[in-house]
Parts: C-alpha cells; structure tokens; sequence
C-alpha cells in the first residue's frame, strides 16, 4: 500500500474509525497510483502554476474600519467564559 | 404561466409594468417549494417569512418609481443561494453536520451585492458537502434528485441550485464551481450555468473549497438571465485580492450581436464530434461562425493534476474547522471530505511534497499554456460537459476514482482559470438532459453570453421543463 493512513490521519488531525482507515487505505493508494500518471509528463523546465490572476502584491491602505463585536464572534460557539473561546491546554503545568 | 415559471428577465418586466408584485412572485415561488422540495431534496433551508418581509420592502420600493430601477437591477426577483454562501443570520450548512447549526454573522460579498441589488435570498440549496462532488449524493443532508428522472442524479456540487431552478422554485440561483459544479449540474438538470474567469466574482464569505480554482457563479432559465446576473455579481473586491480592478461591463447589451466571424475550435481530445451532435455545429457555421479543428495535448493528464491541487487545497481550507470557534468536531466530517483531507495532506506531506503538489503545479502550467496557444487560432472553444448522460443514483457512490473520472471536461477551465457557460444541447435516450459548454480566454464572458444566447434561441433546448408530479400522501 502506498499510504500510511494512521500517521496521514494523525497529520491531519483527523479521527477515523477502524473500517475508516481500511476503506481509505485501499481507495487512497488506487487514486494515488492514478494521479502518477503525471510522472509522463517531461516537466524539466516548467515553472509552476500556483495562481492564474497574475496580480502581484495587491494591498490596501493601512486604515482601520469596523469589524465584527465580540458578542457576534462568538456567536457560534458553546464554551465562552467570561468572552473568550475555551480551547484545550497547549503546555502542561 | 406561473409567475415561478417566469425568467428574470421576464419578471422584471412583469414587475416594472406593475402587472403582479414581489410579494406575489416570491409567494408563487414557495408555494412550488412547498410543493416539490419533499421529493427533490433542493433546499436545505427556506427563509419563507424573511423572503415574504423582503419582498414586501422592495415593493415599497418599486412604488417610489421607475428612476430607482437602474440602480436597484434585481428589485423584487426571488434568488436562492447555494449553501456555502455566508448569509447573515440565516444558518449556513456547506451541506456537512460539521456547520449544522452555522449562523454566519455576516454576509458574503456576493449576498451583499444581491440584496443590494434588490434581490430577494428564498433559501439556501443542497449540495455535496463542502462541493465535494460531481452527482450531489456527497450531502449529509441526503442526495438532490434529478427533476427529470428522481432514479438519477442531478450532478453536483451545484445540485440544489440546479434542480430548484429547474423546477421553477425560484428564478435563479448561485453556485460555485471548483471543478465543474455549476456546469455539470446545470447540463443533468436543463439549465444555463456559468463559471465565470476566475476572480470576476469576489470569493469573501463563500465557504472555501480549493482557493486558486473556486469560481462563483450562477444557474439561470437563460443565457440573458446568466448575464443579469453576472452584472451584479462580478467586481473587484478589497476583501478579495484575487479579483483585479477591471471594468464591469453591461454583458447583456451586445448579447444579440450574432455570431458572424466567430472562430470555434473543437479539440480533439475532448471527443467533440462524437458527444455533439452534428446539427449543432452546422447551426453554428449557418450563421457564419468559422469551425477549426485544434489540439489541447495535456487533457489527458488534467483529472490526475487536479486531483492533487484540489485536495491539497482542501485539506487546508478545512483545517481551520476545530469545534472551537464554530461547527462541531472533525469526526463529524462525513465521508468524501475526510478522503480528501486525507489525499490532501499526504501530497503536501514531507518527502512527498515534490513529487505530487509540484508537480501538479507544473503540468496545470502545461494546461493553461495549451488554451493559451488555442486561444492564438479560435475565439471559443466548443466541448461537451460531461462524457456521459446523469447516471442513477448509487451506481458510482463506493468508486471515488470512477466519480472523478466524469470531471475529465470540466476542471480543464479551472485549472486554466478561464470562463465556461454550459447550455442545455438536447436529451439521451433515457431521456435526461445533456448540455454543452463554451470555453473563453479569460474575461472573454460576454462572447460567451452571445455564442451561447444564439444557440439557446435557435434550439430552444432551454424551454423543456420537467413534468413534476405530487404523490398523494397516504394515498
């Protein structure tokens, strides 16, 4: 098989089941090996094509306008003590 | 005829003659809704008592007199909305449980532009969750059916748009096409659809796909409608960086120019002659538009190079769903998106990086190149939407590769970034609607509109409408 579908899984941040991760393993490696097709192609010295509007730098003026209030924010969310978004600790006491 | 039955331009009409108001119009739209969204599956939502508030204002408007009108284009026509677009305080799905409960606090710039444009937003439409998909059985919220055979499906992602405009439940519709999701499902329902170049139309609030190729566009009864609504919606955007600043033109008013001089070129590799019917090109040289066979050599590799930009985009835009700020857990994902964050992160993964995304991004280089070099020699290109009739529905679900196989004409114009306007061509034997589409240089829609307009007025394809029937309940 092509693909390690726990460790991609995990890079993802992405909980599969059991059968999940049986039924991708098979389908992933089948549109993995269609996709390679491209290894036909010569494409030695062919720049990339990453966006096709060809603007460079578009900015705008640094002014401030107005901007959505904290109670619309967090609107869609459950747990919000005292304002804020509750997220899951990052460090360890 | 119904007023639900009427296209927008004929409604404005109506409307400006005072010979029925938006509340009337916007009535006989739900009341289709009402009828027909139990079997079909279009809408996921129906804002019948804001759209009734919304009507009734615009008519309070309209009496204010006709100076108004020019600055007001859609005043009073019931529009509805695929659900990827954020709509401020109407729930916003993407078709995935993960936004189930989704309350957009603002609105889309397109939205914006809409209502102020006098539009009425009668509902949020179906889709495959996220776009994900080329037939609409991708919906957490159960498959679109096609109005034509309710066996088979109504292609996707645009699937409730298609559909809702099919069946006159509203007068037109948005969409957003990735890889194909405006044309195919407008070609499997009988409608006009149109992908615009990409970043004419502002992609702000519409909930994001894959970031270079989303193009928003639109489903309409007509290629003139089409036009209308373009006007409104395309622009330069500041909350938008890809939408460059350039003129909006008026795409209705050279719209019945003809078609005299127009060089159409049909490529080889896209089986034009075999999926168009003869007849349809003669009617194009009838009316003096040159036919010349050309060559897009890459065709053959662009399934397989957008099969890795895409989820590789995808896998990103869909990172930021956490459960924290809105939607609920990842878990909640439903099938197709989580194969694609999957496909998505393993190509833009260490070690893997070059040999799928890079690549990727050379040979679209190649694609855009090959429309660029046709392009030198033809006006337009001609080619069919899908290689084959709408299937019924199961029969591609438990095969991905197959279900991404069917986009082999469509993801060329994204991954080219040109426009593409699908137009119906005729029926199977089974049948079910088949359509075409016509492929420009980029900001090349208004020959488009004018190609297209031609054809629909000399076949009238378009004028087909589905025999809907109600089943008796309990009966």
């Amino acid at each position: 098989m092509k693909i390690n579908v726990k460790d991609v899984a995990k890079l993802a941040n992405l909980p599969l089941s059991p059968l999940e991760e049986e039924k991708f393993e098979k389908q992933l490696s089948d549109i993995l090996s269609y996709v390679e097709k491209l290894n036909e192609v010569d494409t030695a010295d062919v720049k990339e094509t990453s966006q096709v509007t060809g603007l460079k730098n578009i900015s705008r003026d640094d002014s401030t306008s107005s901007s959505l209030s904290q109670d619309e924010t967090l609107a869609n969310t459950k747990n919000k003590p005292n304002g804020l978004f509750k997220v899951k600790a990052v460090f360890e006491e | 005829m119904k007023l639900n039955e009427l296209t927008i331009a004929q409604a404005l009409e109506g409307l400006k003659k005072k010979q029925f108001s938006s509340v009337e119009l916007t009535k006989a739209c739900i009341a289709q809704i009402k009828k027909h969204n139990r079997e079909i599956n279009a809408f996921i939502t129906v804002c019948e008592e804001g759209a009734l508030e919304q009507a009734k204002k615009t008519d309070n408007l309209a009496s204010k007199g006709d100076a108004f009108r020019g600055k007001i284009p859609l005043l009073g026509i019931p529009i509805a909305l695929k659900d990827l677009f954020s709509t401020k305080g109407i729930k916003t799905t993407a078709g995935s449980k993960v936004l189930e409960n989704y309350m957009p606090p603002y609105d889309a710039t397109v939205v914006e532009k809409l209502k102020a444009a006098g539009a009425v937003i009668i509902g949020k439409t179906n889709l495959d969750a996220w776009g994900h998909g080329s037939s609409g059985e991708n919906s957490d919220f159960g498959p679109t059916k096609n109005p034509w055979n309710k066996a088979y499906v109504p292609g996707g992602s645009s699937s409730g748009s298609a559909a809702a405009v099919a069946t006159d439940m509203c007068l037109g519709a948005t969409g957003t096409d990735t890889g194909g999701s405006i044309r195919t499902p407008a070609s499997f329902c009988n409608v006009v659809g149109l992908k615009p170049t990409y970043g004419r139309v502002s992609r702000y609030g519409i909930i994001a796909m894959a970031s270079s190729l989303d193009s928003i566009g639109h489903l309409t009864k007509t290629v003139e409608d089409a036009a209308l609504l373009l006007n409104v919606t395309a622009g330069n955007d500041s909350h938008d960086a890809t939408t460059p600043i350039k003129e909006v033109t008026d795409y209705t008013k050279k719209i019945k120019d003809g078609i005299k001089g127009i060089k159409i070129g049909l490529p080889k590799e896209y089986n034009v002659k075999a999926k168009i019917d003869s007849s349809d090109i003669k009617i194009f040289q009838d009316l003096g538009a040159e036919i010349i066979d050309i060559s897009l050599p890459h065709t053959e590799y662009a399934v397989a190079c957008y099969y890795i930009i895409q989820p590789a985009e995808v896998s990103s835009n869909l990172a930021r769903y956490d459960g924290i700020r809105y939607g609920s857990e990842r878990q909640n994902f439903g099938e197709e998106a989580k194969r694609r964050i999957m496909l998505g992160t393993y190509t833009l993964s260490a070690g893997y990086y070059d040999a799928y995304y890079k690549k990727a991004m050379q040979v679209r280089t190649l694609i855009r190149e090959d429309f660029i070099k046709a392009y030198k020699k033809v006006d337009v290109i001609l080619a069919p939407v899908s290689p084959t009739a709408p299937w019924q529905l199961g029969t591609k679900a438990d095969d991905p590769l197959k279900m991404y196989l069917s986009d082999i004409y469509t993801v060329t114009a994204n991954l080219a970034g040109i426009p593409s306007l699908a137009v119906p061509c005729g029926f199977s034997k089974e049948g079910l609607p088949i359509g075409m589409q016509i492929l420009g240089p980029q900001f090349s829609e208004e020959t488009l509109f004018k190609i297209g307009y031609f054809y629909q007025e000399t076949t009238g394809w378009h004028k087909q409408k589905p025999v809907m029937r109600v089943k008796k309940e309990n009966g």
